[in-house]
């Protein structure tokens, strides 16, 4: 791992309608060719096959652990009793449905696509994405990841909104946003950014959705009153604030502190060894140069595909609390100077970075 | 209009699979099915111009590589986001083991 840093003074425009968007076209940056580790034909077929069996088993487990912890709540409603229950229930709800959302949506998580479909419905409204706008923002960050001004799913831009991150961690920022952007969509507005990557045809049914779970939160809340209690919206609504401390904790690993403005995964992305819970809530996305790298390979075929490819990859960090002691110096750094980065080392047995596209000064091909 | 152009041979595709075929400046996906039926497409994704060949056949579905959108093969119809735009589809035949598709 090196740390790079720049002292060109470079302030970032995140807007996907300003300057660096427009930069980033001129640059080359935007729909670019990406750097691929080369895999035989043949392996990666096997590597990209479907199959419903490991998804329908992890769904199975996924809906009873719902269920049961739901019930427990409910059950135990009044007492403490109901704490490690409702902590059990939000975390599936506020971080395991960021995973599902994401996978479903890639449409890889099952070979039948209605059951992708099924699952990232619930999942995007449980995690509050509007299914439509976010389709096509995913679709967004895996051709233009973390490009200034064209990724629009970049979690901490630079200089580090670190209290932004922090309230994050309980879904405070998001949530508020997602709620506001909700209520706009259902009142037929589509933003100016949104029509950057949601095409016209598709925008209808962006509002189409979020009237109907707007439809959804009111008779909700119009519950809660009825029964002067706050149970209804724990079960609904809230547990994406008390559950969303562990997508977060993941997701922000997934590209912090590392390079922008690159067109190599291997510079940008961070693959994080996870312990088993972790991974089932995360559906393996801790393998995250290798789905950037390979989008078409199922989160389950991810532990394969990184033996597979890891002599060309950046040893893969060890743990979380490894990944954020490396992250959050680099977060601190970049409130200083955002144009430090983490420059991930590769092993003798990679093929090196293309040093004209990325040299060490991070915004050579960028903002200028 | 009756531009017959060979391809390649046959068994130079395995069964639910494509392959990338390159002729006079353009680019070409050719597709065996799981019923041993060949058919062709343009080559390149009408989302953002990726190489289809790269991407995963399952039945008569063409998965694009880089952001799963997904077509028929067949029929060149767009299956949903984020491909909007249908690909265009090309006549195909085998003829004395030589797969030969009509590029006119």
């Amino acid at each position: 791992m090196t740390a790079i840093s720049s002292s060109a003074a470079s302030p970032r425009d995140y807007s996907l309608t300003g300057r660096d968007a427009r930069l980033a076209v001129e640059n080359g940056l935007a729909a670019a060719e990406w750097y691929h580790t080369d895999i035989p034909r043949k392996q990666m077929k096997e590597l990209m096959q479907r199959s419903d069996q490991p998804a329908i088993r992890d769904t199975i487990i996924w809906l009873a652990a719902f269920m049961v912890s739901a019930a427990g709540g409910i059950w135990f409603w009044g007492s403490w009793w109901c704490v490690p229950f409702l902590f059990v229930y939000g975390t599936l709800y506020g971080s395991s449905t960021d995973s599902r959302w994401h996978e479903c949506g890639h449409g890889t998580a099952f070979r039948t696509q209605w059951m992708n479909d099924a699952v990232y419905q619930l999942a995007c409204f449980m995690i509050m994405r509007n299914p439509v706008t976010w389709r096509w923002s995913h679709t967004r960050h895996h051709t233009d990841t973390i490009i200034v001004g064209r990724d629009p799913e970049i979690a901490v831009m630079r200089p580090p909104d670190l209290l932004r991150v922090v309230l994050n961690f309980f879904g405070i920022v998001d949530a508020w946003h997602a709620m506001t952007d909700m209520v706009r969509n259902a009142a037929g507005v589509i933003s100016a950014a949104e029509k950057t990557f949601i095409p016209e045809q598709e925008q209808p049914k962006a509002i189409r959705i979020a009237r109907i779970w707007l439809a959804i939160y009111i008779a909700t809340i119009a519950l809660a009153l009825y029964l002067h209690s706050w149970l209804p919206l724990m079960l609904v609504g809230l547990p994406r604030l008390y559950g969303a401390w562990h997508h977060v904790m993941t997701g922000l690993l997934q590209h912090g502190g590392l390079a922008d403005n690159v067109i190599d995964h291997r510079l940008n992305s961070r693959t994080v060894l996870m312990n088993p819970i972790s991974r089932f809530i995360y559906w393996n996305m801790n393998y995250h140069v290798e789905h950037h790298m390979f989008p078409m390979v199922p989160y389950h075929a991810l532990p394969k595909l990184h033996e597979m490819i890891k002599h060309d990859l950046p040893a893969p960090t060890p743990s979380i609390l490894a990944g954020y002691r490396e992250m959050t110096p680099a977060f601190l750094r970049q409130l200083r100077n955002e144009d430090y980065f983490l420059k991930r080392a590769l092993p003798p047995t990679a093929k090196p970075y293309r040093e004209d596209l990325h040299s060490d000064n991070p915004v050579a091909a960028g903002a200028e | 209009m009756s531009d017959w152009v060979e391809a390649c041979a046959a068994g130079d595709i395995d069964e639910e699979d494509v392959m990338r075929f390159d002729h006079a400046g353009r680019t070409f996906a050719i597709y065996r099915s799981p019923d041993d039926e060949y058919f062709a497409t343009d080559g390149l994704c009408t989302h953002e111009k990726v190489h289809l060949a790269d991407g995963l056949v399952m039945d008569d579905i063409i998965e694009c590589p880089k952001h799963n959108g997904r077509f028929n093969y067949k029929t060149g119809d767009a299956r949903g986001a984020p491909v909007c735009v249908n690909l265009k589809t090309y006549p195909v035949k085998v003829d004395a083991g030589k797969v030969l598709i009509q590029v006119g």
